[in-house]
């Protein structure tokens, strides 16, 4: 962290929940992480107490525990089952309505400001990710977009990463490079609990001259550079990125395809829990009356047999294909396809797939 | 006065928008395939390139992706030749007035008629594949002296799957493009040839550096297809496919219709070779 043209600004623990009401008077909807069936989601707060505090997770393949200590972090904990795509690009919503006569209603924006205080970097570089694939091409989801649009991102830097972390790898964290309105680094010791703000933007601006911020000292800057290096090393799982495409185009017909599809459930988690996962489909439905009919959009995954399905058939019957489909659009179309790899790092594919497939052992099984 | 073609690709936001069309003539191709005459109610102008889709709408049962099968000089009626294989395909090719049909599009690139001017032309259908051709067909005859030979090679299951009886009689006759038609199994009535439309190959001799294929139907016909026109000394560049795809949104962001690399909703459906032939034919890409 340079502070040469930058201020920091510090604010003290007690204080943090004026973040939260003033986001509230500016007429943002906050989201944050807080707990709920023994894991942490983004839900709507009404105040900073409803952050899950003291609360730590422990992740491994397959594995996710939260553990409770005694002290009053805020966040001290990684990321949870749910990305910010939750919040951002709903998993179901309403695309029109049609009368029988044909007259087509399209819901619009109801105007709602979004904030979501508590991002991780990796989930911000998904958002930009996200924004990429579904408001840069030729056409635009709208309904990302407008919730997208004038949302207010509060980081939190990752000072303790998660087992299944590979940020480092993707260079997507364990520190936010960009993206967010607010960063926040929690700093706490046995003397001290101050977050550290590092703003990026006019918007963040607006929140912190209300808050009634400090500067940060040149001693507190010191720590949290500190910090962050030792944040750094903490990141363990790597994914070796070099020529990672060319690789996997390579190894189309590798036999570990096979091996892994033999393990894989074709379950969908890690499409679901995946922070740039976009893929949609919409249903369409009828009153019984049949006057009229509804069309939503709906979160699919590409491991679903219907995902492929074509009259005769779907494409990808086996699992090994559907497999194959997701890691090699992470991985590579993906680059072919945006510019960058679909994924961020952020752990959440391994830990909630229910068999602990690791995409990184997966990458490099199919390389070697 | 009716409005130039152009061979450019014609998205516009404008796709985005459900049309509400009236079917305003339902013609029977063969027993389960129909072409849908479709009028948008709006009036307005639809253009279109050879090539492209649309998404079409059945109230309150769903969408699906047809092949414009129709003239693209040709602005008032929108045509659309369907199979029914589903519930969705069902509930269209049953509309009636004052029922009506969403429209959304047109999607997709379209074949490089442009690029294949003052080059020898084939086109090889297999199936209802030969719907997407149709407008290529319809626009090669409509400017006939810009292209120099030009083939056509069609071939379906049983006689009674060919579709465009009428036109195929008339292509037949003409001097100015070689027709080849086959069947997998004839009939009784059936007096031309038996056998995939590969085999029609060896009726033909093509100039490899001054020809441009364009190719319709299912996957393996296609990939058979290919073989043969390499066979021929066609090189990947001047052979075009059109791919198909679970497509859903037609705008390259519900993900469903990837293949490979692509999009086949918006990069495609319409691809050369040497775009594909890392993942052309391998099973379940």
């Amino acid at each position: 962290m340079s502070s040469q043209q930058k201020t920091y600004f510090a604010l003290d623990a007690e204080m943090f929940g004026n973040i939260i009401d003033v986001l509230k008077d500016l007429g943002y909807t906050v989201y944050g992480p807080t707990e709920r069936d023994g894991a942490i989601v983004y839900d709507v707060l009404d105040s900073a107490e409803q952050i899950a505090r003291g609360l730590y997770d422990e992740q491994s393949p397959g594995r996710y525990k939260l553990v409770k200590k005694n002290d009053k972090r805020y966040f001290g904990y990684v990321v949870g089952p749910q990305s910010p795509k939750y919040v951002l690009y709903p998993p179901q919503h309403l695309l029109f309505k049609v009368r029988k006569d044909g007259k087509t209603f399209i819901p619009q924006s109801d105007g709602k400001k979004i904030a979501i205080v508590g991002l991780r970097p990796c989930d911000l570089k998904a958002i930009e990710i996200l924004d990429n694939v579904l408001l840069k091409g030729p056409y635009k989801e709208s309904v990302y977009e407008a919730l997208r649009k004038d949302a207010v991102f509060i980081a939190v830097n990752c000072v303790e990463p998660g087992n299944n972390c590979f940020c480092t790898s993707m260079n997507t964290g364990p520190f936010a490079q960009s993206g967010y309105d607010i960063c926040i680094t929690e700093f706490l010791t046995d003397r001290s609990h101050v977050f550290i703000l590092d703003v990026m933007t006019n918007r963040g601006a607006e929140v912190v001259n209300r808050l009634g911020c400090r500067n940060a000292t040149a001693e507190e800057l010191d720590a949290v550079s500190r910090l962050m290096e030792e944040a750094k090393n903490k990141v363990r799982k790597r994914l070796n990125t070099e020529n990672l495409k060319d690789d996997l185009y390579k190894n189309i017909e590798h036999p570990n395809w096979n091996e892994v599809g033999n393990r894989c459930l074709a379950c969908g988690n890690c499409t679901l829990v995946c922070p740039t996962c976009f893929c949609s489909s919409v249903f369409d439905k009828s009153s019984l009356s049949m006057d009229v009919a509804e069309r939503w959009g709906l979160w699919d995954s590409c491991f679903s047999i219907d995902y492929s399905y074509i009259h005769g058939g779907s494409i990808r019957q086996s699992i090994m294909s559907r497999y194959r489909q997701w890691l090699m659009h992470k991985l590579a179309t993906w680059v072919d396809q945006f510019g960058t790899f679909g994924c961020v790092g952020c752990g959440r594919c391994i830990t909630w797939c229910p068999v602990g497939i690791d995409i990184t052992e997966e990458a490099n099984r199919v390389r070697g | 006065m009716k409005a130039k073609v152009t061979l450019e690709n014609t998205q516009t936001l404008e796709v985005e928008v459900m049309r509400k069309c009236s079917v305003e003539e339902v013609i029977k191709e063969t027993p389960d395939t129909y072409t849908l005459m479709l009028k948008p109610l709006d009036k307005k102008e639809y253009n279109f390139v050879p090539g492209q889709f649309n998404m079409l709408y059945a109230f309150g049962v769903g969408e699906v992706p047809i092949s414009l099968s129709g003239d693209p000089d040709e602005k008032r009626l929108i045509a659309h030749t369907v199979r029914i294989v589903g519930a969705v395909t069902n509930a269209l090719v049953n509309t009636r007035k004052p029922g009506f049909i969403g429209l959304r599009g047109p999607f997709g690139n379209g074949w490089p008629l442009e690029k294949a001017k003052g080059k020898d032309v084939i086109i090889v259908a297999g199936g209802i594949g030969l719907a997407p051709l149709r407008p290529a067909i319809y626009y090669v005859l409509k400017h006939r002296k810009e292209y120099g030979k030009f083939f056509f090679l069609y071939g379906a299951r049983t006689p009674n799957d060919l579709l465009y009886k009428k036109e195929l009689k008339e292509w037949k006759s003409r001097f100015d493009m070689d027709t080849f038609i086959t069947v997998d199994a004839g009939d009784e009535k059936w007096t031309g040839n038996v056998g995939v439309v590969t085999t029609l190959f060896k009726r033909i001799r093509l100039d490899p550096d001054n020809t441009y294929a364009f190719v319709c139907g299912p996957e393996i016909m296609m990939k058979f297809t290919v073989l043969e026109l390499r066979n021929q000394g066609l090189t990947d560049d001047k052979i075009y496919i059109s791919m198909e795809r679970n497509m859903k949104c037609g705008m390259g962001l519900c993900g469903h219709c990837q293949f490979g690399p692509y999009f086949v909703c918006k990069d495609g459906p319409v691809f050369s070779m040497d775009q594909i032939n890392r993942f052309f034919g391998r099973r379940e890409v």
